[in-house]
């Protein structure tokens, strides 16, 4: 190790070769039985439970926990499966604790809900680990579909469309599946390739053809796959991050870009970052890169979000294990300009205060520089890239606007789902929601047809 | 602090908490350590006749049940008598009883039924200098394939003849353990007091298998893959002991007799409950098998804490205080009408109560937008099954209609005197009210 957090710009290797497998391991470590079992007992096991309602995916969440506690994990497995094929990924990255753990009735008792997450985790590891797929196909429709995109939304949709005997083609523009649970995820919610052992085990229910590099827009056009196919999914997610007018050079990219790079890495330490390092957002991808940023050794790293903390996107709980992590929150500040040096290189971000109005964000004449040697901006991302590919496409905004069971217009025969789709929050589990959701009502209208 | 110090059938002790004839009394290693935990007394583990000892078996002698967190509910064993040669057991009954004077000694007791193996061993014991004897009738396990134990217990004559010989033989008090393995409790408490006994302890374990293992399909606990029924103790069995006991209590043939309750006493809460049911005292195993002698400190602060707070200064004044309100169910108030009351502010909204009226009881329970749940008067048949099945304690309670006030369910104004059964008039044997 030749560079410390102390070294100035962006350099790799700041941290002991070990620290690195340390700090990138294992967020939550699963629960052993025991864990589990005693887990699991707390589960009141309620009515109409509050819990599957704030299920984006509507899990059972009860009957899967008591499955746990009677010693039936791998029933615990399929009921999971059933609501959530990606139940394994969900189970890492879920933000349990504005959804499901939230609405749980001993958060309300005592403040301390229900392990759901982590029994989710126990549940699904236990059937993965001992290579089981618990489903089969149905009996071959003859029907072929064709989805766009290997992320949850598409993986979702095209593995309920392969149980129902449908013949699926996925088309992947990048080389590896799994979307945003492959690129986009903090590395220590998934750690040890889950993301891409957990397609292989979801591409076990067989009749999906899943075809890498073949880009919409590049390499086929939507059109083309309404005509050869009886039906097609866009589960594309957002493709292109925005930049900030005004904030661009050296030292700026994506935080989408900075955390794609990390996740592919092999050799952590050989990745550059900056001693002082600069996260422009509020959401759960800021928090992500600023985590990993710390994680990789930055000395200083700062989320600066325009709104308070309250408006915030990411969790509380996120918000504090940024916190725990020694990552500063800087909140009501909106970047105005970026400052290199004679070299070049970036030296600081000048940012405005901005004051939270009932007609919008006013900024209040101060400003604030924060010393940065690399910014990773994280405020959000849209279809941009695939503008002429979806060009016919009707739009909600700045997304695909979807009708009754997931479809778009003009087309007959085209559905959407996931975050390229208006509705929904941009979550994993919202995207598989969507996805098989969308299976289904493609279900329906093939079988009427 | 209140008084705890007892005098149960002429033994006293300084408090209630005796430990029962069990493996922890088995020898004087154990007994020193629980009096020096606080116990008031202890039943060694029951001694056989002389001669080569009882042998156990070598495998598992326990099963269990458990109830959330592994908590254990239910404890069974097959385990026998003392399986220690006689002499050494009354060597130790001797020194500990001489070392710890204050402390009640009673010494568990099962040999064949005949008068002389009883009248044999009496002097034996005698001679340590114990406080009492305790017939064992009840061990329901082995010994009982052999004629002992609850063999006899479940023959009044039996219980009788030999309380009687223990009774001519012996100046020491004489306690009949009774087995609850039978169809009316109050049969072989009669014999015991027929034949002179000073007092009945109850109840001894219950016959149980506690679980099948589903890979061997033999019964737990299992020896070389068979099992054999056990004897079931611990919280479980809790309630069908405070029912025994109180049958006695209230039975007018029996009333009177000094009781040791046993049966699942866990905490100083089961031990007053069982106080008031008309036992003198409580005996005590699974909970020190499950927590260790040191659960007896909390038993005695709880009891004396309750007692001070209630304002009894003796345990005697506990004793039996509950007895006058046992009764037949024909006797309950049927004008007496509650209704279930639910806390909102208590609620979790985990909606248990509503699963259960709504598919097992009267769907009296109705589930409003933001999973509220309120009671309807006119269906709430105060079964009580939401207050049971509710996890926060006091959330549901049963509040009483004031007389005068209409049931919604009936229609009918609550009356304000008591009306039972017995004169009901949907009852063909009703005799009218004068």
């Amino acid at each position: 190790m030749t560079n410390s957090s102390w070294t100035p710009g962006v350099v790799p290797g700041r941290l002991p070769a070990e620290a690195y497998a340390l700090n990138f391991a294992d967020l939550h470590p699963p629960l052993d039985p025991h864990e589990a079992a005693v887990a699991a007992d707390r589960c009141y096991f309620c009515h109409d439970a509050p819990c599957i309602t704030a299920c984006p995916t509507s899990i059972d969440i009860p009957l899967f926990i008591r499955q746990i506690s009677t010693g039936t994990p791998e029933a615990a497995a399929r009921t999971i499966f059933e609501q959530n094929i990606l139940g394994g990924m969900c189970a890492r990255v879920c933000p349990t604790e504005t959804l499901c753990e939230e609405a749980c009735v001993r958060e309300a008792a005592e403040g301390k809900p229900v392990e759901i997450g982590r029994l989710q985790r126990y549940a699904t590891d236990t059937l993965m680990k001992a290579g089981v797929h618990p489903f089969t196909r149905g009996p071959a429709t003859g029907k072929r579909v064709a989805v766009v995109g290997a992320g949850p939304a598409g993986l979702s949709c095209a593995h309920r469309l392969a149980m129902l005997g449908h013949d699926v083609t996925i088309v992947e523009a990048k080389e590896k599946p799994g979307g945003l649970n492959e690129y986009g995820i903090a590395s220590y919610k998934t750690v040890e390739g889950f993301a891409q052992a957990e397609v292989a085990w979801l591409m076990q229910i067989g009749g999906i053809e899943l075809r890498n590099g073949v880009a919409l827009g590049r390499d086929v056009t939507l059109d083309e796959l309404a005509d050869s196919y009886d039906a097609v999914f866009l589960g594309i997610g957002l493709p292109g991050a925005y930049d900030i007018a005004g904030v661009a050079g050296n030292g700026i990219g994506s935080a989408v870009e900075f955390i794609r790079t990390l996740r592919q890495s092999t050799d952590l330490s050989g990745l550059p970052i900056g001693r002082n390092v600069v996260v422009i957002g509020g959401g759960m991808t800021a928090i992500d890169a600023a985590v990993q940023s710390r994680l990789l050794g930055a000395e200083n790293v700062a989320v600066v979000y325009r709104r308070g903390r309250e408006r915030m996107a990411a969790s509380p709980y996120e918000q504090e294990l940024a916190a725990s992590k020694g990552v500063r929150l800087v909140f009501n500040a909106q970047p105005v300009a970026a400052h290199h040096g004679a070299d070049g290189a970036l030296e600081a971000v000048e940012f405005a205060y901005v004051a939270d109005t009932p007609e919008g964000l006013r900024e209040t004449g101060e400003t604030i520089r924060l010393p940065a040697d690399q910014v990773h901006v994280a405020i959000g991302q849209w279809l941009e890239p695939l503008g002429d590919a979806l060009a016919d496409v009707e739009l909600d905004g700045t997304k695909l606007a979807v009708f009754e069971g997931g479809k778009v217009a003009p087309f007959g025969n085209v559905w959407a789902g996931g975050d390229c789709a208006a509705g929904g929050e941009d979550l994993t589990v919202t995207a598989v929601a969507e996805g098989r959701d969308a299976a289904m009502s493609i279900h329906a209208a093939l079988s009427a047809a | 602090m209140a008084d705890l110090r007892t005098e149960f059938a002429g033994i006293a002790s300084p408090n209630p908490f005796w430990l029962a004839s069990a493996p922890p009394t088995d020898k004087a290693y154990n007994v020193v350590r629980a009096f020096r935990a606080g116990w008031g007394g202890v039943v060694w583990k029951t001694l056989g006749e002389e001669g080569p000892p009882v042998v156990n078996v070598n495998g598992p002698r326990y099963g269990a049940v458990w109830g959330a967190d592994r908590r254990l509910l239910g404890l069974n064993n097959i385990e026998l008598i003392t399986d220690r040669p006689l002499e050494v057991n009354l060597r130790e009954i001797k020194e500990v009883k001489r070392d710890w004077p204050d402390r009640a000694m009673v010494v568990s007791l099962m040999v064949p039924c005949e008068e002389q193996a009883w009248k044999a061993i009496l002097p034996l014991v005698e001679e340590t200098g114990a406080d009492g004897i305790e017939l064992n009738f009840g061990c329901p396990h082995g010994m009982s394939e052999r004629g002992m134990g609850s063999a006899v217990g479940q023959v009044p004559e039996y219980i009788e003849m030999v309380t009687r010989w223990c009774k001519q033989t012996t100046r020491m008090p004489v306690i009949v353990k009774l087995t609850p393995n039978i169809t009316d409790i109050r049969k072989p408490a009669r014999a015991a007091k027929a034949g002179g006994a000073d007092a009945v302890s109850l109840i001894n374990t219950i016959n149980s298998i506690t679980s099948v293992d589903l890979d061997s399909f033999a019964p737990e606990p299992t020896i070389d893959g068979k099992g054999s029924h056990g004897g079931y103790c611990g919280p479980a069995v809790k309630p069908i002991a405070l029912s025994m006991v109180s049958e006695i209590a209230r039975d007018a043939e029996t009333a009177g007799m000094p009781i040791s309750g046993i049966g699942g006493v866990t905490t100083w809460r089961d031990a007053a409950e069982f106080l008031t049911l008309g036992a003198g005292n409580v005996q005590v195993c699974t909970a020190a098998m499950t927590y260790g002698f040191k659960v007896v400190q909390e038993m005695i602060s709880g009891l004396s804490e309750w007692m001070d707070r209630k304002g009894f200064a003796s345990v005697a004044e506990v004793s039996g205080r509950a007895v006058p309100n046992v009764t037949d169910w024909q006797h309950l108030n049927l004008n007496y009408v509650t209704k279930a009351r639910i806390d909102q502010d208590l609620c979790i909204k985990c909606g248990r109560c509503y699963a259960a009226c709504e598919d097992t009881s009267h769907q009296a329970i109705a589930m409003k937008p933001g999973r509220v749940f309120e009671v309807i008067d006119a269906e709430c048949v105060a079964c009580n099954l939401c207050v049971n099945v509710c996890p926060v304690e006091d959330c549901i309670t049963m509040e009483r209609l004031a007389p005068g006030s209409v049931d919604p369910r009936t229609g009918r104004t609550v009356q304000p005197d008591y009306a039972n059964w017995t004169t009901h008039p949907n009852n063909p044997a009703a005799t009218a009210a004068e």
